[in-house]
């Protein structure tokens, strides 16, 4: 057994050989066996004890012992004077989720831009791609940096939370060990190989390493996903609170797939956000009217890339928050209308801001189009439509009140506005918002072109038909299911409002596409003839992305409350309580700043690499 | 203009026709919100921006406006300084709480000397509504009873919240016929919150502020459980449920 645990730690200390070699710390959570386990288990604890026991006994016999959560006191957590350790553990994992995040998604639209490079043979394309896939090789390095810190940081203050998780993930450790080395040949190969792997069917071996690259990235995604939602809704336990299952119970927990969609979604948001950013920055910097042209396209796609990924972000949002309900009313109160509700007010703006920002850049766009005055009018009126749907949006159920505002509303709801506060006007909101981002992105498109084809009109007027029926269909799902039926009703009528949603995204580009081929341009695209002040709208989306994840990964994590596994093994640290919201709120935003910092460093880096410098009369001559 | 308009929109809809206050800290967002909008809108074309910085510049930059500029260099510093001195002075107000109104209830609760595991507990009087129609009745029937003694003089005998001792209690008693109180919570919520009463609200719900009693302490379990069933009978709500 014990051989087992070496044969894992030994392939993740593979990854860190460098660090390990810089520390000797002593880790006594490895052996899982000095630690006094318990008998403790919520529900019975006698029974636990006595799973325990016959599980020992019976190992031989009846296959793996049930694993039982220890019971720990203070004492158990190692300490080192300076350091408070879950702040250590919060910011470490933090920063290396948001490089993590970064570098599984860049891949995911590098692979996508090189095939329709390929589909289209427009060398930009590649181009495009190859300098995406260059800001990440350096992110990748923090990535590991990052992900060995988290390691060691685990291990020195939450040793026996990480040996539990060790004998229950198993070999899963040492395959996520392994898939890192996998992973990190599929990119160093499609990186390095770029410009060797270059027409006919080196092209597609290229993309196949994308692929694979893809494959390896993803997959590690999921293996670590199912970890943490381990934590938060473990299976695979008897009644007694002991783990009797295997990695595959362990792994397809109740809210695993929830935030593997979530993330999947969400990463490719982010990824496109950063690289937005670092388009903006090279926009500004750039001296020649081509660079900015370049950069300026480059932070168009990129924006494109985040929206596409945004529309549906709040859906997957919803579906994992519906999720944690399902399983858990106590997290999902906590969540929404407990104490995190308040940062979910931040959330809120965040959304807001995302959404906000992408509209103002893709309204500049419009700025690179001759044609674009036939729609800038209509700007006006969809912003009011957002904005106003935003206000909704972030509007909290229970509010922030002074105490005189208290006494003269009575209480933390308000008469009117606290029917705004529940989810139905949320997920109305939202849609709304959607649809009016769908169609300045419909707009932007449009401003560039004249159609050709004899059913413009007709196409125009389905069009608005579409968008009219579908805003009514959404207003009247959200206010009659969501205020005059039951809750069953009113979650599922969130539904029906999502798919309007979608057909209207889908069957909208359907019928512009047929309109708009073969359509006449007004004039050539003005690349490079964006306002600046545009490019800070991109990098209000990444620092938006970036802050949004931090914020909501604490509260997906804190609303385990004093639990390391909910329900199961509770934390006995100093620390096993809910830290204030404004501390909570400090961590989260020095560890944005710290990212954002790192992320300038790689930007500039970029920029250095591509710098030569002249060294005249250093060298030998000749 | 616009900024001005919804501000004032936003002021005398609620504070004045609605007689329902807007909470300043949800005014100042609204407003931020409103005004970014405004800007995005006067600032996606070269045109509008120029026409909305054209007075400003006009006003830093333009010889004949020396006398206007000079007032506005006095008025808005003398402005902030005002409004920064106001922030500053002492008050007597005590702070600002975050009281969490729907606080998440406890996996368990002990009550009537026993325990109760909240993720499974039902409203065992609510399988007779299709099992026993007339049972149901009489008991949704009791729980009237039972809430006009022991409820109403808070909550209503309207279950709107504004029953005769309501305006001597703050914050006000739930009004159960807000679609976004009851119709919001299972039975098992209600149960506990009536059992435990305000001493029973976790930290976060400031249970200090609340006038809620122990209902344990004068109700029986069966008595709790018909008053839940009177609530959604009346009101018309369907408790939440899972599927």
């Amino acid at each position: 057994m014990r051989l087992r645990y070496l044969a894992k730690i030994g392939g993740m200390s593979l990854l860190l050989a460098l660090l390990m070699s810089l520390f000797a710390v002593d880790l006594p959570g490895l052996d899982a066996s000095s630690v006094a386990f318990a008998e403790e288990a919520p529900a019975a604890p006698e029974a636990a004890a006595a799973a325990g026991e016959t599980g020992a006994e019976g190992e031989e016999a009846a296959g793996p012992a049930p694993i039982v959560a220890p019971k720990l006191t203070a004492e158990d957590y190692p300490t080192i004077p300076g350091f408070n350790g879950r702040v250590v553990v919060w910011m470490v994992a933090q920063l290396h989720l948001w490089f993590a995040a970064f570098v599984l998604a860049v891949p995911i639209f590098v692979f996508i831009i090189e095939a329709i490079g390929m589909k289209t043979r427009d060398k930009r394309y590649d181009d495009m791609a190859y300098e995406f896939i260059k800001v990440s090789i350096t992110a990748f390095s923090l990535t590991a940096i990052l992900g060995g810190l988290l390691f060691f940081s685990l291990m020195i203050f939450y040793p026996h939370l990480m040996g539990y998780l060790i004998k229950i993930f198993d070999d899963s450790m040492l395959y996520y060990a392994l898939l890192f080395f996998a992973e990190s040949a599929f990119l160093y190969l499609y990186y390095y190989g770029w410009h060797w792997l270059q027409g006919g069917f080196k092209k597609w071996v290229h993309l196949t390493l994308g692929l694979l690259l893809n494959a390896a990235g993803s997959t590690l995604m999921l293996l670590a996903n199912s970890w943490t939602t381990f934590m938060m809704s473990p299976s695979g336990m008897d009644a007694s609170g002991a783990f009797v299952g295997d990695i595959t119970t362990a792994m397809g927990n109740f809210l695993w797939n929830p935030i593997n969609i979530h993330r999947i979604v969400a990463n490719v948001a982010f990824g496109g956000g950063v690289v937005g950013a670092y388009a903006a920055f090279k926009f500004l910097s750039a001296k020649t009217r081509e660079l900015r042209a370049h950069y300026d396209w480059m932070g168009y796609t990129a924006n494109i890339i985040a929206i596409s990924a945004l529309l549906p972000l709040p859906f997957a949002g919803y579906y994992l928050t519906a999720e944690i309900y399902m399983y858990s009313q106590q997290m999902g109160i906590t969540l929404m209308g407990g104490i995190f509700a308040w940062l979910f007010i931040i959330q809120a703006v965040l959304i807001g801001a995302l959404f906000l920002s992408a509209n103002y850049y893709l309204w500049c766009g419009m700025g690179r189009s001759d044609g674009a005055g036939r729609y800038t009018k209509y700007i006006k009126y969809i912003a009011i439509v957002i904005v106003a749907a935003f206000l909704v949006w972030f509007t909290p159920h229970t509010l922030i009140l002074t105490n005189a505002e208290q006494k003269a509303l009575g209480g933390q709801y308000h008469p009117y506005l606290g029917a705004l506060g529940i989810m139905p006007a949320k997920n109305t909101a939202v849609n709304l918002m959607i649809n009016c981002t769908l169609l300045s992105f419909i707009l932007f498109r449009r401003a560039n072109r004249v159609p050709t084809v004899s059913w413009a009109k007709a196409g125009n007027a389905i069009m608005i038909g579409m968008f009219a029926a579908g805003a009514v269909n959404i207003l009247f799902l959200g206010i009659y299911h969501g205020y005059f039926t039951n809750t069953v009703y009113k979650v599922a009528a969130s539904i029906p409002q999502v798919l309007t949603t979608f057909v209207l995204i889908v069957m909208s580009l359907i019928i512009d596409s047929r309109m708009y081929k073969g359509a006449k341009e007004v004039g050539p695209m003005h690349w490079g003839r964006i306002p600046n002040r545009a490019q800070y709208a991109l990098f209000i989306l990444a620092v938006s992305f970036t802050w949004l994840m931090g914020l909501m990964g604490y509260i997906r994590s804190g609303i385990r409350q004093h639990w390391h596994v909910k329900d199961i093994f509770r934390d006995a640290s100093p620390d096993a309580f809910t830290p204030t919201l404004g501390f909570a709120a400090d961590v989260v935003s020095i560890a944005t700043l710290i990212f954002m910092a790192m992320v300038i460093f790689v930007f500039w880096l970029s920029q250095v690499s591509a710098t030569k410098t002249a060294a005249t009369g250093y060298w030998k001559e000749g | 203009m616009v900024i001005a308009f919804v501000y004032a929109a936003f002021v005398i809809t609620f504070d004045h026709i609605l007689g329902a206050l807007i909470p300043k800290s949800l005014l100042t967002m609204y407003m931020f919100f409103v005004v970014s909008g405004v800007f995005m809108v006067f600032t996606f074309d070269e045109e509008k921006t120029k026409e909305l910085v054209a007075p400003i510049k006009a006003l830093v930059e333009d010889p004949s406006k020396k006398m206007i500029r000079n007032l506005v260099f006095v008025i808005i510093p003398l402005g902030a300084a005002y409004l920064t001195y106001q922030s500053q002075l002492p008050s007597l107000e005590p702070p600002t709480e975050a009281r969490a109104q729907h606080p998440a209830p406890p996996s368990t609760m002990k009550a009537f000397g026993k325990r109760f595991n909240l993720m499974t507990l039902e409203n065992p009087l609510r399988k007779l509504q299709t099992e026993d129609p007339e049972a149901f009745k009489a008991h949704v029937k009791a729980g009237g009873e039972i809430y006009i003694q022991n409820c109403q003089y808070c909550h209503g005998d309207k279950l709107d919240g504004e029953g005769p001792f309501a305006p001597g209690v703050n914050p006000l008693p739930v009004n159960f016929q807000d679609v976004t109180t009851i119709a919001q919570l299972t039975e098992s919520y209600l149960f506990w919150r009536i059992a435990t009463g305000g001493p029973g609200l976790p930290k976060e719900a400031t249970p200090w502020i609340s006038a809620m009693p122990v209902w344990q302490n004068f109700l029986t379990e069966e008595e709790i459980w018909q008053v839940i069933l009177f609530l959604f009978d009346y009101t018309g709500h369907k408790p939440r449920s899972w599927e």
